[in-house]
């Protein structure tokens, strides 16, 4: 026995000196990644390609804010778009009828969407399946009918950013895209970084368990409640942060350009077909899925006839159907399991 | 939903309130609230009847469902156009078209969907919305962006005056209809092998193999029969709705909060919620600004949900 224990022993330690080697090279690959992707804009200087990257990178960020939510604690939010505009807002109004410099805006539009989590979380996590994700969009939608009919707000025309001076301070740069797109990039590492951390931390493992098996996770003691509340104030929080982000790049938003149901399965797309779940989904989904959008939109949907539509609908059903586990199925090997031995002799 | 003949009854029912003060409702007007409330909502459940069949047959929230909804109601813009037959006698056509289309839908991408190991929610939550995002397309490919009618139809624009109280015939054949449809799965269910198979099938998908019950084909009939019920509703919308592109969306979101309002795998809990959603509906159209009727049926499903978590009649 005491031999096959020892076997067990170093099993585990072997599998965690794979694991924490793995996290290293992850964390490498992030610094390539960044490299590439900082030194990337200055050699294409097209705005139109810049824009998309500004996009790209801004949808890599809010999706996998919701792979917080969705894809670690297993909690489907359709309605992630309520968070959105509330950053949208926030930090539009403070600069519009106060003065205040859009980072505090971002700051403060996060606090206030990890707060609405928290309440809505209260009711909402007692809900399972289809009834918690239904309640999610129902309440985006009560959202945006609210806004639209909130004159303070704008209603439904929506508020005109007034230009600033351009610079970092403002968040405004006029035609330049290049500080937008070194923001969106510093958004996405941190979003990144904050999911790499959580995935070796307390909190991700409870999550993970929370997600594929509730009952086991509270028998060990793990209090799902509390989990599913963390998880969806710190996804909220990062999602707000984009939605502030997004209002000072597009210098105008309305109910509709922030809360509309769109922006909620958009949050949740890249993710999906990505890899949900997984550390690089978010980017890979996000970085095959805008582009591909916006070339759809602009080079077959001018004409007004629907084969932008019908070839990124496409695309979505078969990514769906043919990578179930999502695109990083073709990167990543599944990690092994422990050595089957040291399963076994758990048990016996 | 901004429907012509239900506009203008809004008005006059807004007129009516106004003319004797809100507390003094008349009895007529309180009436007339209350039955257009009841027409829309059986087309509510109708329109959600399809959704709750498939969900409760195979646990598969379909997120074209709008979009079928939209295709019936252009399938019949189309048939008035070529045929110049009216829509009540195109009806059983759009039906049978809109079959057809739910069970290759099954055939084509769910059974797919369904194979998948992995996320399988997921999975069918995107295949079909990105299904829902290719027959939008289509519908403008073939039929442009632009809103449509179907003008001088027998029942379009006609009403009928019941002792002040004025029911738009195209609703009420509606709800009669929706009715009838409700009824005719009742009999389906309890009545036929067929039912039985469905209702052995949503039991227990695995088992019914063993005592020789296509699950495929149970399931390919089931999506068929959906589409089908969506079909019917889609025809009867067609007379008073405005025809785009994109107008099954709204009513998709009524018909998933009807399904779960009504508790998922639960077809005539849907019946119910649709009809309370109907009222829900038409009430709060009176008290608030029209653009935030919706707000009430989202109030309704919110406190009833946290109350019932499953809903008014689910059983799952």
């Amino acid at each position: 026995m005491s031999t096959q224990s020892i076997g067990i022993a170093a099993g585990l330690a072997q599998a965690n000196d794979r694991f924490h080697a793995a996290r290293r090279r992850q964390l490498m690959t992030l610094v390539v990644v960044v490299l590439v992707i900082s030194v990337l804009p200055l050699l294409v200087k097209d705005v139109y390609l810049q824009n998309i990257m500004v996009l790209t990178l801004m949808y890599t960020a809010l999706s996998q804010s919701w792979n917080i939510l969705g894809g670690y604690c297993g909690q489907i939010s359709l309605g992630h778009a309520i968070y959105f505009g509330i950053g949208a807002y926030t930090s539009t109004l403070l600069f519009t009828k106060f003065g205040v410099s859009p980072w505090f805006g971002m700051a403060a539009g996060g606090g206030i969407a990890a707060l609405v989590a928290l309440v809505l979380g209260y009711p909402f996590f007692r809900l399972k399946g289809h009834y918690f994700t239904i309640a999610t969009i129902v309440v985006a939608e009560a959202a945006l009918v609210l806004f639209l009919s909130w004159p303070y707000a704008g209603g439904a025309l929506g508020i005109q950013l007034p230009a600033a001076a351009d610079n970092w301070a403002n968040l405004q740069f006029g035609r330049n895209k290049l500080p937008f797109i070194y923001t969106a990039l510093a958004l996405a590492t941190i979003t990144w970084l904050v999911t790499w951390k959580i995935e070796d931390s307390r909190w991700g493992y409870w999550w993970r368990a929370v997600k594929d098996n509730p009952e086991a996770a509270e028998s060990l003691g793990v209090v799902i409640f509390n989990s599913k509340m963390a998880a969806a104030a710190l996804s909220a929080f990062f999602v707000a942060v984009g939605g502030s982000f997004y209002a000072q790049f597009v210098a105008y938003i309305d109910p509709d350009s922030v809360l509309n149901f769109h922006f909620s399965l958009l949050f949740a797309l890249p993710a999906v077909l990505g890899g949900i779940g997984t550390l690089w989904g978010p980017a890979l989904g996000a970085i095959i899925l805008i582009p591909l959008t916006e070339f759809t939109r602009s080079y077959a949907g001018g004409s007004g006839q629907g084969i932008d539509l019908i070839i990124y609908g496409a695309l979505i059903m078969l990514i769906a159907l043919w990578k179930p586990e999502g695109l990083i199925g073709f990167f990543v090997r599944q990690p092994k399991p422990l050595p089957a031995s040291a399963d076994e002799g758990a048990h016996s | 939903m901004p429907c012509r003949e239900h506009r203008l009854l809004r008005l006059r029912v807004k007129g009516l309130a106004q003319d004797n003060g809100l507390k003094t409702m008349t009895f007529q007007a309180l009436a007339q609230i209350v039955v257009s409330g009841l027409l829309m909502g059986l087309i509510y459940a109708l329109i959600a009847a399809g959704l709750s069949l498939i969900f409760g047959l195979m646990d598969v929230v379909n997120f074209a469902h709008g979009e079928f909804l939209m295709m019936a109601m252009y399938a019949m813009f189309g048939l008035v156009l070529a045929l110049a037959v009216d829509p009540v006698l195109l009806m059983p056509i759009v039906a049978g078209l809109m079959f057809a289309l739910g069970a290759i839908v099954y055939l084509g991408v769910v059974r797919h969907a369904m194979r998948a190991k992995v996320n399988a929610g997921m999975v069918q939550v995107f295949a079909t919305f990105g299904l829902a995002i290719v027959l939008r397309g289509l519908a403008q490919l073939f039929f442009t962006p632009d809103f449509r009618s179907i003008p001088n139809t027998w029942l379009g624009g006609k009403t009928l005056n019941l002792g002040g109280i004025f029911l738009p015939w195209p609703q009420l054949f509606g709800g009669a209809v929706s009715i009838a449809a409700f009824v005719g799965l009742y009999l389906l269910i309890s009545r036929t092998d067929f039912g039985r198979a469905l209702a052995a099938t949503r039991e227990d998908a695995g088992a019914v193999a063993l005592v020789g019950i296509d699950r495929n084909k149970v399931f390919t009939i089931g999506w068929g029969l959906g589409a089908g019920l969506v079909g019917l509703a889609g025809s009867v919308m067609a007379i008073f709705f405005y025809i785009h592109p994109d107008v099954g969306g709204p009513f998709a979101l009524t018909a998933y909060v009807t399904v779960a309002l009504g508790g998922f795998g639960s077809i005539f809990g849907a019946l119910a919620a649709g009809v309370i959603i109907g009222l829900i509906e038409a009430i709060t159209a009176t008290i608030l600004p029209t653009e935030m009727k919706s707000l009430g049926i989202y109030a309704a499903y919110l406190a009833v949900v946290f109350v019932r978590p499953r809903g008014l009649f689910g059983n799952i």
